[in-house]
């Protein structure tokens, strides 16, 4: 392959990354950088992380065959089962990861944005856990559609601040913690719960995420003699769950990694979050990467059915593997992911998260050979989605 | 020649005041009149906010008239046309002020060049990182003659503020404190112990101090260890969009007002 995917010391990925941050947030940033390969590399934190992951969380989540499915896209299709995680999706992973670290660095208090809620109960529960004081910036907007998820999170004990700016959606919900951030620097610690942001926050999230795809691995040399499948398929809002799925096969050429993105009402329809599709080089949340903006720079409100997908940016990692076409980009509409998700509710009794209906949706879009290989990460379970099923129907 | 910014820091008798304000507010066109108004007031620098859909380091005041704005259709071409006949309307320095985003999605060049055409002394760009200004942006800079405002703030490492010291930027924007825009200015031992601070260093850059100040007392305290206060979010709440003019020259005079 031409160029390794790697992170570069200053955090950049080819031409994306980097720390655009106001000054007031450098000596926080600045602390985590200097310190969040030491902490996280650390043996003791690694069993510590490891032991609440297995005994907390219920890891190793199952690699599992999906017959029918299979069957009905012509190539041996497995789900990576991150609905299983407690809380029911795969930010959990990484809540306690950065849980852990703000403990190390001495900070009392966690905030943290969340769009779908996932990241928020996520938090929350990671706080209750570790006792520590919680605080999740949620916009209007996905207070009302994530009713369950609010409702989550002040049962663990978090506080829930509604994000009332701009589109008050994720993006606002991140703005707004970067300036509790701002205005609260001292004992408290920003777990930023996908991978965007600044250095180092990308790199960190990704290797909390990446138990994913070092599962994948084991399990799959388990059911298939080999370590590599020929396909990871993801959904990406910030790209987390794509993260951890795809970081050891980053390099590994043979394997195709496709990245979903939400296309809401369709790529052109001016309803979409097809960052991709639709965006152009910029700064976005404190790292260079791919954003739907207007020609003067101002960040456009995304649209899409799924809250977990609703940003209007992606991570670096993500804007240099769609730039490098490492990475194979496809768009899923509102109706195809939520047609997916009854699909796979009546195929194999699994209920996904709507953001988890888009990869799905993703199968009929690929042309496999029936010897393919392929491992869709089912980043979440669709409980917190019921009253958008239901709202949509047709099951 | 003297660059615009270095004569007004050369005048040291005199408390100096800057007044931030966002282009396109209230209404599209009052980005002049403010200027216009601005320059009858003894305001020594004034800097024109660029509205951001995304302004992180700003509070609610800065917030919503960078909303406002864009609501009123501001975008940059206007705003550049806005300042066609800058320079037939104020000698004072003027500093844009908008986020990275702005500046990287217009096209770093085009951008600079723009600025340096009406008239633009600097840009405030405070996601802007050090690295990322020497990389990318400092050669555009230079070429147009620009300078460019670091911030420090009272968590800013000495070795940093050195560092910014010798980038040459214009003037050093003090954050008065860790927050956002807009908040409030109390004196406190630990504040003026910052200015303290800062003023043992013999920077050869000026200092003013912005975030939070709003009265004449906070203007006195800074200038009497630094180069000048910044005001934006009192100036803005204080603005009557009916009596426009009027309002600019009535916060003016408070905050030069002993009483
Ligand atoms: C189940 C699920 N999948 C995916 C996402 C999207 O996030 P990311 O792209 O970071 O994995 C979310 C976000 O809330 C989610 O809840």
């Amino acid at each position: 392959m031409a160029q390794k995917i790697a992170i570069d010391e200053n955090g950049y990925y080819g031409d994306f990354g980097g720390a655009y941050i106001p000054e007031l947030l450098h000596p926080n940033i600045e602390e985590l950088r200097n310190s969040y390969l030491d902490i996280m590399t650390k043996p003791d934190f690694q069993e510590k992380f490891k032991l609440l992951l297995k005994d907390y969380v219920g890891r190793p989540t199952p690699l599992y065959l999906a017959k029918k499915l299979s069957e009905k896209y012509g190539a041996k299709i497995y789900l990576k089962r991150e609905d299983l995680n407690h809380t029911g999706a795969h930010k959990i992973n990484n809540a306690i990861g950065q849980a852990l670290v703000a403990k190390e660095l001495g900070k009392k208090k966690i905030i943290a944005e969340t769009g779908a809620g996932q990241h928020g109960v996520a938090t929350a529960t990671a706080c209750a856990l570790l006792g520590m004081e919680c605080t999740v910036f949620m916009g209007e907007k996905d207070m009302e559609r994530q009713k369950p998820n609010v409702e989550r999170m002040k049962i663990l004990g978090a506080k829930v601040e509604p994000a009332r700016s701009g589109s008050k959606t994720l993006k606002d919900a991140t703005n707004e913690a970067m300036r509790y951030w701002i205005n609260n620097p001292e004992d408290t610690h920003y777990i930023i719960g996908s991978v965007v942001g600044p250095h180092p926050y990308p790199d960190m999230v990704t290797r909390f995420q990446s138990v994913i795809s070092e599962e994948m691995m084991n399990q799959l040399q388990e059911h298939e003699g080999k370590n590599n499948p020929d396909y990871v398929i993801a959904c990406v809002g910030g790209g987390s769950n794509a993260a951890g799925a795809f970081y050891h096969y980053l390099n590994e050429e043979d394997v195709k990694l496709i990245c979903v993105e939400a296309a809401g009402h369709g790529v052109d329809s001016g309803e979409t979050a097809a960052t991709t599709a639709k965006g152009s080089d910029g700064v976005l949340h404190g790292s260079k990467t791919l954003l739907m903006q207007s020609e003067d720079g101002q960040v456009t409100e995304p649209y899409s059915i799924s809250a977990g997908l609703d940003y209007p940016g992606i991570g670096p990692l993500h804007a240099h593997l769609f730039k490098s076409k490492r990475g194979i980009f496809k768009y899923v509409t509102d109706e195809q992911a939520m047609q997916a998700g009854v699909e796979l509710s009546k195929l194999e009794g699994i209920i996904p998260a709507v953001e988890s209906a888009h990869a799905l949706a993703a199968l009929s879009q690929i042309d496999f050979k029936a010897s393919d290989v392929v491992v869709l990460n089912l980043s979440g379970r669709g409980d917190k989605d019921l009253q958008t099923y239901i709202n949509h129907g047709s099951y | 020649m003297l660059h615009r910014i270095e004569n007004i820091f050369r005048q040291q008798e005199k408390d100096k005041l800057t007044i931030y304000f966002t282009a396109g507010y209230p209404k599209l066109d009052d980005t002049q009149t403010i200027i216009k108004a601005l320059n009858e007031t003894d305001t020594d620098i004034i800097e024109i906010g660029i509205p951001y859909s995304d302004p992180l380091a700003d509070g609610e005041t800065i917030q919503q008239t960078s909303h406002q704005a864009l609501e009123n259709g501001m975008n940059l071409n206007l705003l550049f046309e806005q300042l066609k006949d800058l320079r037939q309307i104020t000698d004072k320095p003027v500093f844009l002020m908008g986020y990275c985003n702005n500046v990287l999605k217009y096209g770093t060049e085009k951008f600079c060049k723009q600025c340096a055409e009406v008239g633009v002394d600097g840009l405030i760009l405070p996601d802007m990182p050090i690295l990322e200004y020497q990389k990318q942006f400092a050669p555009y800079f230079d070429k147009y003659g620009l300078k460019n405002v670091f911030l420090i703030t009272p968590k800013t490492s000495e070795e940093r503020i050195r560092a910014i010291d010798e980038l040459n930027g214009g003037f050093i924007y003090m954050v008065s404190s860790a927050a956002t825009t807009g908040g409030s200015w109390q004196e406190s031992p630990e504040k003026t112990a910052y200015l303290q601070r800062i003023k043992n260093m013999k920077l050869k850059t000026p200092q003013m101090v912005g975030f939070g100040i709003s009265d004449y007392p906070a203007l006195r305290l800074v200038n009497q260890f630094t180069d000048g206060a910044i005001v934006g979010s009192a100036f803005l709440r204080a603005l009557d969009p009916d009596k426009l003019e009027q309002s600019v020259k009535d916060f003016i005079s408070l905050m030069r007002s002993n009483k």
